[in-house]
């Protein structure tokens, strides 16, 4: 795993006129698993989504060594392709030789996409980022729609990305059972 | 620009070009706007009736209206359905420009849109009674002015997507823009009409030079 840091300092995040977080500071190292928890509507994607770099904080910054794969409730593949297909244009984007997470996905590679369960969906993503072998993964809820074994399938392969000295943050209003984890609740951030 | 990075592309590319040929999500594909394009040259002559001298004289020009308005069709599945996927957040995470993966869409969609296009318009030309070399030239204004409507329709494409009626707002949005190149290709088509080739050619290079960043911006305002 390449080495990777990253780092939040004095983050703010403004959604239209209103402001949802402010003074959001973290520092994470290799190894590190963030929860970021909080209730619905509080701010945790639009938070990942600054981590990410996808949108700018109303203030402060972030400062992110390594590259960053987010997992969120967006399904990049093309819904009328099978499963193996789909995934495939993502592995050749990337460069073949990522570690792969075996999310039971194998079986279902020639259904289309557009007709796997809401389950089958978060695997196939979860999946994804899993096989994009970046060291800071960010994820939204990654654990909405699993049924029991899948959610522990896949905070074993978080725990493992952090073994291995990646780093996670994710976002859930769901308990998680990750070793070393640590919570910043949002809740205090709300001005 | 790195080799790894042109080979993305180049995977991107023929993803693109796959989706807009292949009607995927069951949108059409690239039959319907040549089959609308089509359907006009042919009930034209039932419109005006079959005079060929008035065929002639301006079948080159609806010819070219229905370019125009082909063009407006394929708007909303050029760039929301990815958008909608989180391909555009997926791709910048991966270092691609949105100008890149903008010039990429273009290219795809003038090979989905604008060949075809050129490919259907001999027979629309005998429906209207057209003569070899007013076919000929046609073909070379077609040709020049195609990447012009392909470059505005991503633009328009990008800048309206996620709004709701954004089908609508966009074959209003195009229908101003893309009138230059109606007139610099109906131009091209009068006697002595040769520099309207030129203009068509200076208007395609204007609008791809000027369309990824354009749409690479509305892209990136998209995510706020």
């Amino acid at each position: 795993m390449q080495p990777c840091r990253l780092v939040a300092q004095a983050l703010a995040c403004r959604r239209g006129d209103r402001l949802l977080l402010r003074g959001v500071d973290f520092a994470l190292e290799p190894g590190a698993a963030l929860h970021l928890s909080g209730p619905n509507g509080i701010g945790k994607s639009s938070l990942l989504r600054i981590l990410a770099g996808l949108m700018r904080p109303f203030a402060g910054a972030v400062i992110a060594e390594g590259a960053i794969g987010l997992c969120d409730d967006h399904l990049p593949l093309d819904g009328h392709r099978p499963l193996a297909h789909a995934l495939a244009f993502w592995r050749r984007l990337d460069g073949a030789g990522a570690a792969r997470a075996d999310f039971g996905l194998d079986d279902l590679g020639d259904v289309p996409v557009r007709f796997l369960s809401t389950g089958q969906r978060k695997r196939a993503a979860l999946a994804l980022l899993a096989h994009s072998a970046v060291p800071i993964w960010l994820l939204d809820e990654p654990l909405n729609g699993l049924d029991r074994h899948w959610v522990g399938v896949a905070q074993a392969v978080i725990a493992s990305h952090c073994a291995s000295g990646g780093i996670a943050v994710i976002a859930s209003h769901q308990p998680l059972d990750l070793p070393g984890l640590a919570v910043l609740a949002l809740a205090e951030h709300c001005p | 620009m790195t080799a790894r990075t042109g080979a993305q592309l180049a995977l991107i590319f023929r993803r693109d070009c796959a989706n807009l040929l292949g009607g995927a999500r069951g949108r059409g594909g690239a039959v319907l706007p040549l089959l609308f394009f089509l359907a006009v040259a042919m009930l034209y002559p039932f419109g005006v009736g079959p005079d060929a001298r008035l065929l002639n004289r301006t079948g080159a020009g609806v010819i070219w209206v229905a370019a125009l308005l082909a063009a407006i069709l394929p708007l909303d599945r050029l760039v929301e359905p990815d958008i909608e996927g989180g391909w555009f957040d997926q791709w910048a995470l991966r270092g691609l420009s949105e100008e890149a993966l903008m010039l990429v869409r273009i290219a795809a969609h003038w090979l989905c849109f604008g060949v075809p296009l050129l490919i259907a318009t001999p027979l629309a030309a005998g429906l209207l009674a057209l003569d070899g070399g007013q076919l000929a030239r046609l073909e070379l204004g077609l040709l020049a002015g195609t990447p012009a409507l392909a470059a505005i329709g991503v633009t328009i494409a990008a800048l309206t997507a996620g709004l709701r009626a954004g089908a609508a707002l966009g074959g209003l949005l195009l229908i101003p823009l893309a009138v230059p190149v109606l007139i610099f290709g109906a131009g091209s088509m009068q006697p002595g009409g040769e520099s309207g080739v030129l203009l068509l050619l200076a208007a395609s290079l204007v609008a791809l030079a000027v369309a990824p960043f354009a749409a690479g911006a509305a892209i990136r305002a998209a995510r706020e």
